[in-house]
C-alpha cells in the first residue's frame, strides 16, 4: 500500500493496483463542523438541565452535581461516541461532508478516536482558541492537527459528484455520432476523466464566456477531439466546433443504453 | 480496449451490490465473524470489484459509477488490508482487572519518570519554603492556603455545624471535573515530546512540597496527613498515571533507538493510552467522592487515626492492584501458549 499527499489529496494505492483518492479537508471547513458540534453540545446540555430540573425539587445540590458531570462528560464523550458510531463523523462534520479516516485508509480504531479527542485539550490551547491545533494544521501536509498526528487519523471531503442535468444542457437533439456505436465507444474509452470534465465545464459555462475565447477554447477542444477518434466525413459534415464539443459531451455522458 | 460499458455496468452490478452487503455487515457489526467460504468470496468480490474500478477509471464517463466503486473498494479495502487485533467484546471486569494493571506495568518506566519529577518538585516546593517562607503567595495557586495553618486547623476542628452540608455533591462535581481537565492536560502535553507533561508534574509537586512544608513547620502534621491522605492517595497517583501516559505519547514521538516509522509507534501506543486514560478517570472518581465527603471532615467528627488509617489502606490496596492485578492471568495464558505450542511441535 502506498500513500502520498498531492496537493490537496491523500492519494491511497492498495496492492490490487487500485488508486482512490481522498480529498483532505480544509480549515474554515473543520471550523465550521466544530462550531456546529459546540452548539450541539450547548444544546444537549441545556436540554439535561431542564429535563434534570425536576431533581432541582428534591435537592438543589444533587440538580448542580450532574448537571456539571453531564456537561464534562457530553462536551468529551460526544464526539468520541459519534465519531465511533458514525464512522468518522459527528454531528457537524456529517453537515459538512467530513469524515476521519485512518491515514491508511484502514478501520477506523476506537482507541484513535479517544486520542484524536483527548488531545483536543491541546490543540485548543489557549482557551480554546485552536492555536495550536490551527498551526498543525496549516504546517502539516495532510492538514493534521496534533490529535490527528498521534492518532494517525485525517479528515477528509466526502465530496458527492453532482451529475449535471444533461437534458437541459443538452437538448435531445439528433447526434450524428450516435450513428458509429463503436466509434462512439472507442471515443469513451480515450478521453480522459480529465478532459471530459473540462469539455464539461466549457458547455455548462458557455455563456459566461467572451466570444472570440470561446470560439478559440471550441476549436481547441474539437481538434482534440477529432485527433482521439477520427468519425466518418458525413458524420461530421456541417459542425461547428462547439457542436463538435456538445456531441463528444452528449456520447460521454449521456446513458448510451 | 474497449468494453460495451452499460452492458458491463449491468453485468457487474450484481457483485457490487453482494460486495456492499458484506461491507454493510462488517460496519454494523465490527465483530463480525465470517466462516471460511464467506471469507473467500468476500476476498473474490473485493478482487473483482477492485478490477472493475481498474477497467472503469479510464473512461471518461459515469463519474458516479466511478465515485460509487472508489467509495466500495476503500470501504472493503479497510476490512481487509486491516491487520491489527480485533477489538474482542469490552468486558468491564477482565478490564480492571487484567489490561488497566497490565498496561500500567508494562509503561512502569514512564510511571518512575513521572513520580520523580513530581518528587524533584516537591523537594523544590519544600526548599523555596525552607528558604524563603515569604515565598508561600508566588508558589501556592489557591488563596484559601496562604493563611497560617494553625488557624485554618483550629477554626476547622472548633466547627460546630457542618459547613459542608447541602454542596457536598456540588463538591464532588467540582473536584472530578476539574481534576479531569488538568490530567487530560497533562496527558496531552506529552505531544510536546513530554516537555511541557514533565513541566506540569514538577509545577505540581512544586506545590505539593510547598503546602506540605508549610504544616509540617507549623506543627499541624497530623492535620495535614488526615486531610491529604484519604484522596491524595488516590488522587496524586492519578496525576501521576496522566503525567505516565503524556510520557508514553512523548517516548513514542521520538521513537529513541526503534526503527519503526512514526505512524506505527503512534499505532503501537493509542491502545494503551486509551486504557491508562480511562484508569485515571475512574481513580479521579473515587478520589472526588472521599475529598467531598470524606477528608474535608476533621476532628472531633472524624478521628484522625480514622482518616489516616483509611488513607494508607487506599494506598496499600492501589498499590497491590497495580503491581499484583492480573498477573496470574497472565502467567496462566503465558502457560496455556507454551502447552498449546509445545502440542503443536
Amino acid at each position: 500500500m502506498t500513500l502520498m499527499t498531492k496537493g490537496k489529496q491523500l492519494l491511497i494505492r492498495t496492492p490490487e493496483g487500485v488508486e482512490f483518492p481522498m480529498q483532505i479537508a480544509g480549515p474554515v471547513t473543520r471550523f465550521f463542523a466544530l462550531a456546529i458540534d459546540r452548539c450541539v453540545v450547548m444544546l444537549a446540555s441545556s436540554v439535561v438541565t431542564v429535563t434534570l430540573s425536576l431533581v432541582g425539587l428534591f435537592s438543589m445540590d444533587l440538580f448542580l452535581a450532574v448537571t456539571s458531570v453531564l456537561g464534562l462528560t457530553l462536551a468529551l464523550g460526544y464526539p468520541i461516541v459519534a465519531e465511533w458510531r458514525w464512522r468518522g463523523q459527528t454531528l457537524g462534520k456529517h453537515v459538512l461532508n467530513l469524515r476521519v479516516i485512518d491515514v491508511q485508509g484502514l478501520r477506523l480504531q476506537f482507541s484513535q478516536v479517544v486520542v484524536r479527542n483527548l488531545l483536543r485539550f491541546f490543540d485548543e490551547f489557549p482557551l480554546g482558541f485552536s492555536f495550536v491545533g490551527g498551526a498543525s494544521h496549516l504546517i502539516s501536509m495532510r492538514g493534521q492537527r496534533l490529535g490527528d498526528l498521534a492518532a494517525n487519523t485525517v479528515v477528509i471531503r466526502h465530496v458527492q459528484a453532482k451529475e449535471p442535468d444533461l437534458d437541459k444542457l443538452l437538448p435531445d437533439k439528433y447526434n450524428s455520432f450516435r450513428e458509429y456505436p463503436h466509434l462512439a465507444a472507442r471515443l469513451r474509452q480515450s478521453v480522459s476523466p480529465h478532459e471530459a470534465g473540462v469539455s464539461l465545464n466549457a458547455v455548462t459555462r458557455r455563456d459566461a464566456l467572451d466570444d472570440v475565447e470561446r470560439m478559440r477554447l471550441f476549436k481547441m477542444m474539437a481538434g482534440n477531439f477529432r485527433g482521439l477518434v477520427k468519425f466518418p466525413q458525413e458524420a461530421t459534415e456541417g459542425l461547428s466546433d462547439e457542436q463538435y464539443v456538445r456531441n463528444v459531451v452528449d456520447i460521454l455522458f449521456r446513458d448510451a443504453g | 480496449m474497449i468494453i460495451d460499458v452499460p452492458k458491463f455496468v449491468k453485468t457487474e452490478r450484481a457483485f457490487w451490490e453482494e460486495l456492499e452487503s458484506v461491507v454493510n455487515r462488517f460496519e454494523r457489526d465490527p465483530l463480525t465473524c465470517l466462516d471460511m467460504e464467506e471469507l473467500k468470496r468476500f476476498h473474490y468480490l473485493y478482487a473483482r470489484v477492485s478490477a472493475d474500478l481498474s477497467k472503469l477509471a479510464t473512461f471518461a464517463f459515469e463519474k458516479e459509477v466511478r465515485a460509487y466503486l472508489e467509495d466500495l473498494v476503500a470501504r472493503a479495502y479497510a476490512e481487509i488490508h486491516e491487520t491489527r487485533r480485533i477489538p474482542h467484546r469490552f468486558s468491564p471486569f477482565e478490564w480492571l482487572r487484567c489490561t488497566l494493571p497490565h498496561t500500567f506495568r508494562a509503561h512502569i518506566l514512564a510511571f518512575r519518570v513521572a513520580l520523580a519529577a513530581t518528587m524533584i518538585g516537591a523537594m523544590f516546593g519544600a526548599g523555596v519554603m525552607l528558604l524563603d517562607p515569604n515565598a508561600k503567595d508566588a508558589v501556592m495557586p489557591f488563596r484559601q492556603l496562604l493563611g497560617d495553618p494553625g488557624e485554618r486547623v483550629a477554626r476547622e476542628e472548633s466547627t460546630q455545624v457542618d459547613h459542608l452540608s447541602g454542596r457536598k455533591a456540588q463538591g464532588a462535581a467540582f473536584y472530578i471535573t476539574h481534576n479531569t481537565k488538568i490530567a487530560l492536560f497533562v496527558l496531552s502535553a506529552g505531544i510536546t515530546l513530554g516537555v511541557v507533561t514533565l513541566i506540569l508534574l514538577f509545577y505540581n509537586g512544586v506545590v505539593l512540597g510547598a503546602i506540605c512544608l508549610d504544616y509540617v513547620l507549623s506543627g499541624e502534621t497530623t492535620f495535614l496527613v488526615g486531610w491529604l491522605l484519604p484522596h491524595g492517595s488516590v488522587e496524586i497517583p492519578a496525576i501521576l498515571v496522566a503525567g505516565q501516559a503524556g510520557l508514553v505519547l512523548g517516548a513514542a514521538l521520538i521513537g529513541w533507538g526503534r526503527k519503526i516509522p512514526l505512524a506505527d509507534r503512534m499505532r503501537a501506543v493509542a491502545p494503551d493510552l486509551v486504557t491508562l486514560v480511562f484508569g485515571v478517570v475512574l481513580m479521579l472518581g473515587w478520589a472526588a467522592l472521599v475529598e467531598a465527603f470524606f477528608s474535608q471532615y476533621h476532628e472531633p467528627v472524624i478521628p484522625y487515626s480514622i482518616k489516616i488509617g483509611v488513607g494508607i489502606v487506599e494506598l496499600a490496596l492501589l498499590v497491590l492492584f497495580f503491581s499484583r492485578c492480573g498477573r496470574k492471568t497472565r502467567n496462566d495464558a503465558n502457560d496455556k501458549r507454551k502447552t498449546t505450542a509445545d502440542q503443536n511441535a
